[in-house]
């Protein structure tokens, strides 16, 4: 588990993506994945602060490309047989629900990329860091904040049962499974592009007259690095 | 109504405002590093695009840096491999850059504001949560992530959704003893790690204004710990002085416009902020975490804390595993927990100031048998300023190392690493499990207290001494 190499470690499983997983690439890298609605079975997480150093830990950090991070994930974790993700009942989990305060500390996207490696689709938790989910809404990895009661139910009933499936509908903006339905935040914009799977870049760059039209407004004391 | 500092400096960066969507913000100054920039460099490159302002863009090489024989090629290979693409990416894309062995080379955080390239009112950006830092001087800096850095690369823009905002009033003055990074600890206990989600911190009050700058870059360095999207401090004669004469500091009749702009830019007095916690400073100790987040601290005096005490279940669960990860026994004494290793550096306290604090209190002492002490200087440039002062015969002859500038120990990417089940007093920011090394254990304190800690080999204030 603690080889960044791209080598994978023994035990790590080699999970088929979802049928719902469409990946345009965009050369070597995968371009953000389109997210509309997705039904899986979840993972129960039951720890809070869940920092990006567990999520990823720094020796996974050197490594200059984007793909390959699933083996790393929670690897600090992964070498505890007990651990959750361990278990062969959560094997096909693709939904991760955790305590509160996910993602915290370090702004490394690795963590989100290491999550949708291994094969999730969304987390749910009662609250996430903000840089944790920026980069997740980024690379279309929903991340869905839902009261801690709701969460709390949610972990109970696929511990109960690991095969029940549960599904994220970003259209209708709401969790169905176990026997609850829960609706979540996110606003029209984001869900919009989400959906649509646009890249930030693209959609700024066609506002470019305006930020020449800006540049030219700035005041000229402002220092220049070079 | 009034404007708080962060909205005066967000309202001065709309590139464009429409209905529903973030705001694209415009970005002045985007700090670069080996570690977080390698995958938006490649996809700049696979799409065609070009780096929009390299005259606004900064790279310097510090996380994986090793801080010995630095003349040497890198020996981990895949370290070694990721410096190079940062090269590479800074020639290709005609980045500035600040190698290894560089005068100007430094931990990023360190390196922006000493050139005097972090300046109020600025919007700075960096791959790294602790951008933060740059708020000291009341700019709007906050970390992103890696599609955020190509965004920034290539559009000098970035969309952000309007942050609320939190005022931190620490009234009164700080006891003699008590530092910035004593300040830091106490508020994030006192809020928690998800206390500022969502808002921009500003650090007001007496105990505030009357920190020096380098005091002021350790308080917004932690912004992050507490959960906040950036920390910031409205710039004074204090944030100036420390400005003026700085090799990217305006100067003349430029120098003159700015600090008159520099001046509108604290919050107003009618300006309401989303939510407000006050503190007095005079209550305020030498603290040290305990735990393994870093909202997990208390007075150095104090005992390590009994998990049934937390009412709520998930604080309650966070203690009970924590202490088992610490390897620590509720109820006992924090001063009597005993340390293998004191590191002394990182972007919280790796300056000139902090350096001089732990050298006032190891200058005719030495470190304890069987501990282990590291002092690593923020950049090279402190390193040159701390060997000026004699700094560094004070930490050889107290017994301490003496390095090269990195990150070195604060995260472990280069061969500065705890051992499994070691535990060190470090000067950093974060005491995450393994965050030091896999199975290390991490207690957060200030240069003061971590020189008084290697004299004894147990986590001391060096009033006790
Ligand atoms: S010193 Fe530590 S916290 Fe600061 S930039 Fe380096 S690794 Fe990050």
């Amino acid at each position: 588990m603690r080889s960044p190499l791209g080598v994978e470690p023994a035990g790590a499983r080699d999970r088929d993506r979802h049928p719902d997983h469409d990946i345009v690439q965009r050369g070597a890298f995968p371009a953000m994945e389109a997210f509309t609605i997705h039904t899986g079975r979840a993972v129960p997480l039951r720890r809070s602060d869940v920092d990006t150093d567990q999520i990823i830990p720094s020796e996974w950090l050197k490594r200059i490309e984007r793909t390959g991070f699933g083996a790393g994930l929670f690897s600090e974790w992964r070498a505890d047989e007990g651990f959750v993700l361990n278990n062969p009942a959560y094997a096909e989990a693709s939904i991760l629900v955790a305590g509160p305060d996910f993602g915290t500390g370090s702004s490394r996207e690795h963590a989100v990329w290491a999550l949708q490696d291994y094969g999730f689709r969304a987390v749910i938790s009662p609250r996430f860091a903000d840089i944790f989910r920026g980069n997740a809404l980024g690379n279309g990895l929903l991340p869905v904040q839902l009261p801690a009661g709701t969460v709390e139910a949610l972990q109970t009933a696929v511990e109960q049962d690991p095969t029940v499936e549960i599904t994220v509908d970003l259209a209708a903006r709401e969790v169905r499974g176990a026997g609850l339905v829960a609706p979540f935040e996110l606003d029209d914009f984001t869900r919009w592009r989400l959906m649509e799977g646009l890249d930030d870049v693209g959609l700024t760059l066609r506002h470019e007259e305006l930020i020449t039209g800006f540049e030219a407004t700035r005041p000229g004391w402002l220092p220049s690095a070079v | 109504m009034g404007r708080t500092l962060a909205e005066k400096v967000w309202d001065a960066h709309v590139v464009r405002r429409a209905d529903g969507e973030p705001d694209l913000l415009y970005i002045d100054l985007h700090l670069v590093h080996e570690v977080t920039s390698p995958q938006a460099f490649e996809a700049l490159r696979l799409a065609g695009r070009p780096v929009r302002r390299p005259d606004l863009t900064l790279a310097t090489e510090d996380h994986n840096v090793p801080t010995t024989n630095t003349l040497a090629p890198i020996a981990d290979p895949i370290s070694a491999a990721q410096v190079e693409a940062l090269r590479k990416n800074c020639a290709e894309f005609g980045v500035r850059l600040y190698p290894m062995n560089d005068p100007g080379q430094g931990i990023v955080h360190v390196v922006g504001p000493q050139l005097g390239l972090s300046q109020p009112g600025m919007t700075i950006v960096c791959g790294d949560s602790h951008t933060s830092t740059h708020g000291a001087f009341g700019a709007l800096a906050f970390g992103i992530g890696t599609s955020q850095v190509e965004h920034v690369l290539a559009t000098q823009t970035l969309p952000q959704r309007r942050p609320k905002t939190m005022a931190v009033t620490v009234d009164g003055d700080l006891p003699a003893g008590v530092t910035a990074k004593d300040l830091i600890l106490a508020i994030i206990a006192r809020i928690g790690t998800g206390g500022g989600a969502g808002h921009v911190i500003e650090y007001r009050g007496a105990a505030v204004r009357g920190l020096s700058m380098e005091g002021r870059m350790t308080v917004c360095n932690m912004s992050i710990e507490a959960g906040a999207r950036a920390g910031m401090i409205a710039p004074d004669d204090t944030t100036f002085e420390y400005l003026a004469g700085r090799a990217h500091a305006a100067t003349g009749p430029d120098w003159d416009e700015a600090v008159a702009y520099w001046r509108t830019l604290a919050s107003d007095d009618d300006a309401v902020f989303d939510r407000e916690v006050v503190i007095d400073a005079a209550s305020l100790t030498p603290y040290v975490t305990w735990g393994t987040n870093p909202g997990q601290a208390a007075p150095l005096d104090s005992l390590i804390p009994t998990p049934g005490d937390y009412a709520d279940p998930a604080a309650r669960a966070s203690a009970e595993r924590a202490l088992t990860y610490m390897g620590l026994t509720a109820g006992t004494p924090l001063s009597e927990v005993t340390v293998d290793t004191v590191f002394i550096g990182s972007c919280t306290n790796g300056r000139l100031s902090d350096l001089r604090a732990a050298a006032d209190v190891l200058r005719g002492r030495r470190v304890a048998d069987g501990v282990r002490a590291l002092v690593v200087p923020g950049s090279m440039q402190v390193k040159a300023e701390a060997e000026a002062e004699g700094l560094d015969e004070v930490f050889r002859a107290a017994g301490a190392e003496w390095r090269s500038a990195g990150c070195s120990m604060c995260l472990g990417m280069n061969p500065d690493t705890l051992r499994p089940g070691e535990r060190s007093a470090s000067t950093s920011n974060r005491n995450f499990e393994g965050r030091q090394g896999p199975g290390g254990r991490t207690h957060l304190v200030s240069p003061a207290v971590a020189a008084a800690t290697a004299v004894t080999g147990q986590l001391t204030a060096p009033a006790q001494l």
